[in-house]
């Protein structure tokens, strides 16, 4: 039962319900391998899922180096059509699925969950470590595509048949294709593990008080994104699986009678579109699986920093759990053009558009909750008013692709790469900088380096929307993408040459800068400013451990009990600006809290 | 007050770049000025939408700046503002949406009496086929493709002799004259997409997509794939010519037709049962 009623203040008692299950020990390390390595920390999985998705993210933003040169200055970095695919295709799915969905879900749903909702660790420990070795062996499948003979695949990160396993594609008629598909369903299993265990770890162990409307935002938009995902991927793994044995063994699952430079190929009767409809059944979800962590982040680091309350939060949490369920019948909002039954159109762009109303809604809430706040401009508080700006850019031009009579010129031109590029790529990366600034003294104890982290938000953002912000008039113009030689049209009105070195001097400029970020989190790790206990006076549980940074167990001897949710900023009558969870309703008299 | 004056930069630099920049869609050559009028009205209303947002966040960093002596408000929630400002994105909502779908409706439902043509995509060039004198285009069947049969026409259908086959890149089409493109793929995913008409859709493998459109203006204008299909895409283009009448038939009158193509070929025999059938019509 819940500890809400404030009735009890005035009978000087705080109610604390009764525990449902006995204390449970946990595996403790025994040797330098089972405390760094196949640990079972969820804490310690959680930065080894940080710092494997970083890195391969790493290849990823050096891809896009690459092809942003090729197509404002090319030949400086001399390249031919296939390597250009190539880049295009691995840059795509390493930042969505390797880098992103790992981060979000692996990285801080490992880091945040247990603490946030005052467990001691993730349900099942020992599967949380393999989880991760999985998505680790998952990465070294992608990364030895590109050692193959032909190189990685270059089928766009759609992967979409015919294309995708014939031989006008690199890597079509090779290993590349297969590397890549192999990965993902390693990917997907060791996703599986990770995520059931999240989405049970909120349900069945929250400590005593933790209802589940007294959750942080950021553990409601890491739990739904989960939810989607653990519905979602498994469409991704059959298509692969699916498209391997078309490749392998012949089968006709995605591809219908075709010939291919004059050679009649032995498939017949397949549906190529079958495959876009599985694809984006997972592809669809896949963009809120990144945004909703996303949105839950970054309410809390509004809410902290700014010292108020989120605003509406129960309307908040309805509206991630209602755009997550209306994820699942939009996907075809991808297809318009692809060719399905054109009457589609009416229903997926009217789901679609429904969806803005709850999206506003939080964009709302965020603005609404720095309104009458006292706003401390942190660096936090820096990404996080960037991501908003953003992210209703980014939001706001879904509306152009998502009517449908609206997506027809646009589809297929860089309006679409400029659009998800800000919403679903700079904005969730804004929020992953700025809770890194936030929950950097937690992990480590010390703050990061100020000045250039001012520098850092600076560059990133302004470069970041230097980059997108024009691109999506390339679209208005026609520009198709993943266009090797981008090339003078005939009926452009304006030359697109001068603009397109601007955005990769932006994007070369932009990407520079997070290795000075890199060097300042290595640096400050050791040399930073020490924080000490809750340096941001926060609320939430993470903050309230007795060591910092928590150590195995995250809280010591007894569990916390929670008298109320993660928001009681600047309550009135209270002697503190903030009143945390864990704080019971007779230590703080005065205070003229909601019930909560 | 930096940050509130940079988030206000930003802002109405975004808008002052939509005003003033150069890159622009090139005039419309086709029907579809219904898709522009809704861009142009998407463009008004999220314009505001962002606007608003940005200015009244500028205004907020700066009125609530930190100050250890003030409190923030405590207002968990307020259900009257939160309910005004879903009705409103509602509002909003269906604004954008209902012309949306009636330019839709449009691009659906092909008018009679359109002019029904082929386009071809294969990796990574085009062809073209038009009906010829009956008006039908013939059947096709991916199996009859040969190098005297590119398109794969049914030897046995009396449509297919006299349709026109244009074994080019470019293409000659009519002034308003209404067409309905039926678009094929032989090997993999294109997409047949000229920027000044509009309009695009996916070619599949395996079967039969089309769309429709007007031309309304002289001109030549570029064709692009717009769909990836593998390393040549980029370099998949093409020219539309829209004609006058007079040149339009000057350029017809130098296409072949199928039956004519195998003559010249010694091949004619190939097509004897549909000319039979042909001649019993």
């Amino acid at each position: 039962m819940a500890a809400d009623s404030y009735d009890d203040v005035a009978k000087n008692k705080d109610s604390i319900p009764s525990l449902e299950v006995p204390p449970q020990d946990l595996y403790h390390a025994k040797s330098w391998w089972t405390k760094y390595i196949f640990c079972q920390d969820a804490k310690v999985i959680g930065i080894q899922y940080a710092l494997t998705a970083v890195a391969i993210g790493m290849v990823g933003l050096v891809s896009s180096w690459l092809m942003r040169m090729q197509i404002a200055f090319p030949g400086v970095i001399p390249m031919e059509a296939g390597a250009y695919y190539q880049l295009v295709t691995m840059h795509g799915m390493i930042m969505v699925v390797y880098l992103l969905t790992a981060l979000f879900l692996g990285g801080f749903g490992n880091f945040l969950i247990p603490l946030m909702v005052g467990a001691r660790d993730m349900v099942f420990p020992y599967v949380n470590m393999v989880s991760f070795w999985v998505f680790f062996l998952a990465v070294i499948i992608l990364a030895a595509s590109y050692f193959v003979p032909g190189g990685p695949t270059g089928a766009g990160w759609t992967l979409y048949p015919p294309q995708a396993i014939t031989s006008g594609t690199p890597g079509g008629d090779g290993l590349g294709i297969v590397l890549m598909l192999v990965s993902l369903a390693v990917f997907v299993i060791g996703f599986t593990m990770g995520g059931l265990n999240y989405v049970i770890t909120i349900l069945q162990a929250r400590t005593r008080g933790m209802t589940l409307m007294r959750l942080p935002l950021t553990v409601w938009g890491i739990f739904t994104a989960t939810v989607l995902a653990l519905f979602a991927f498994p469409a991704l793994f059959v298509a692969g699986i699916m498209m391997t044995l078309d490749n392998m063994l012949g089968t006709s699952f995605f591809m219908p009678a075709i010939v291919e430079f004059g050679e009649r190929l032995t498939y017949d009767g397949g549906s190529p579109i079958l495959f876009q409809h599985l694809f984006w059944f997972f592809g669809h979800p896949e963009v809120y699986i990144v945004a909703l962590p996303a949105f839950g982040i970054v309410s809390d680091l509004i809410s902290v920093h700014a010292r108020k309350n989120i605003f509406g939060y129960r309307m908040m949490v309805w509206a991630i759990v209602v755009i997550g369920a209306l994820s699942f019948i939009v996907w075809a909002h991808h297809m318009y053009v692809a060719g399905m039954n054109p009457w589609f159109g009416f229903f997926f762009a009217t789901t679609t558009l429904i969806i803005a109303v709850p999206t506003a809604i939080k964009v709302y809430n965020w603005v609404l909750t720095l309104w009458r706040g006292n706003i401390k401009l942190t660096i936090p508080m820096l990404f996080a008013i960037a991501f908003i700006i953003t992210f209703v850019n980014g939001g706001l031009t879904g509306l152009f692709l998502g009517n449908v009579a609206v997506d027809v010129p646009l589809s297929d031109t860089y309006f679409v790469v400029a659009h998800f590029h800000m919403v679903m790529g700079i904005a969730p990366v804004l929020v992953i900088l700025g809770s890194i600034y936030h929950w950097f003294p937690l992990i480590t104890g010390r703050f990061l380096n100020e000045r250039l982290g001012r520098i850092h938000f600076w560059v990133t953002f302004i470069g970041s929307y230097s980059i997108y912000f024009p691109m999506h008039y390339l679209g208005f113009m026609g520009v198709t993408r993943r266009y090797f030689e981008v090339f003078e049209g005939d009926n452009f009105t304006y030359s697109i040459i001068g603009i397109n070195q601007f955005i990769t001097v932006a994007a070369l400029i932009t990407g520079a800068v997070q290795f000075l970020f890199f060097y300042n989190i290595i640096v400050s790790s050791k040399f930073g400013k020490k924080a000490g206990k809750n340096p941001w006076k926060a609320c939430s549980l993470e903050w309230q451990t007795p060591d910092v940074p928590p150590t195995h167990g995250n809280f010591g001897k007894d569990l916390p009990v929670v008298y109320r949710w993660a928001y009681d900023y600047s309550v009135p009558g209270a002697d503190k600006d903030y009143i945390t969870q864990d704080t019971p309703p007779s230590a703080v008299a005065n205070a003229k809290a909601e019930q909560t | 007050m930096i940050v509130a004056i940079l988030v206000i930069l930003v802002t109405l630099g975004s808008v002052a770049f939509h005003m003033w920049s150069p890159w622009w869609w090139s005039e419309i050559a086709s029907n579809w000025v219904g898709m522009d009028d809704t861009i142009i009205l998407t463009f008004w209303i999220t314009g505001a939408v962002f606007v608003a947002i940005g200015l009244f966040m500028a205004y907020c960093i700066w009125k609530y700046k930190y100050n250890k002596d003030k409190r923030a408000d405590y207002e968990p929630e307020n259900s009257k503002l939160e309910w005004a400002l879903t009705i409103i994105t509602t509002i909003g909502v269906i604004a954008l949406l209902a012309p949306g779908l009636i330019v839709w409706k449009n691009f659906v439902t092909v008018p009679k009496g359109a002019y029904e043509i082929e386009v071809v995509g294969q990796q990574w060039y085009w062809m073209y086929r038009l009906p010829g004198k009956d008006g039908v285009l013939g059947t096709t069947d991916i199996k009859n493709i040969n190098d005297d049969n590119p398109f794969g026409l049914n030897t046995d259908d009396p449509h297919s002799v006299d349709d026109i086959l244009i074994d080019a890149d470019d293409l000659h089409i009519l002034k308003d004259q209404t067409l309905k493109l039926n678009l094929r793929a032989l090997d993999v995913l294109h997409d047949f997409y000229v920027p000044q008409f509009r309009a695009k859709m996916d070619m599949v493998p395996g079967m039969i997509t089309y769309y429709w459109f007007t031309p309304i203006k002289t001109g030549t204008f570029e064709i692009l794939c717009a769909e990836y299909c593998g390393t040549g895409h980029y370099s998949m283009l093409g020219y539309v010519i829209v004609d006058e009448e007079e040149d339009y038939n000057e350029w017809l009158s130098e296409q072949m037709t199928f039956e004519e193509t195998l003559a010249s070929n010694g091949k004619s025999d190939l097509i004897k049962i549909a000319l039979n059938k042909k001649n019993d019509l």
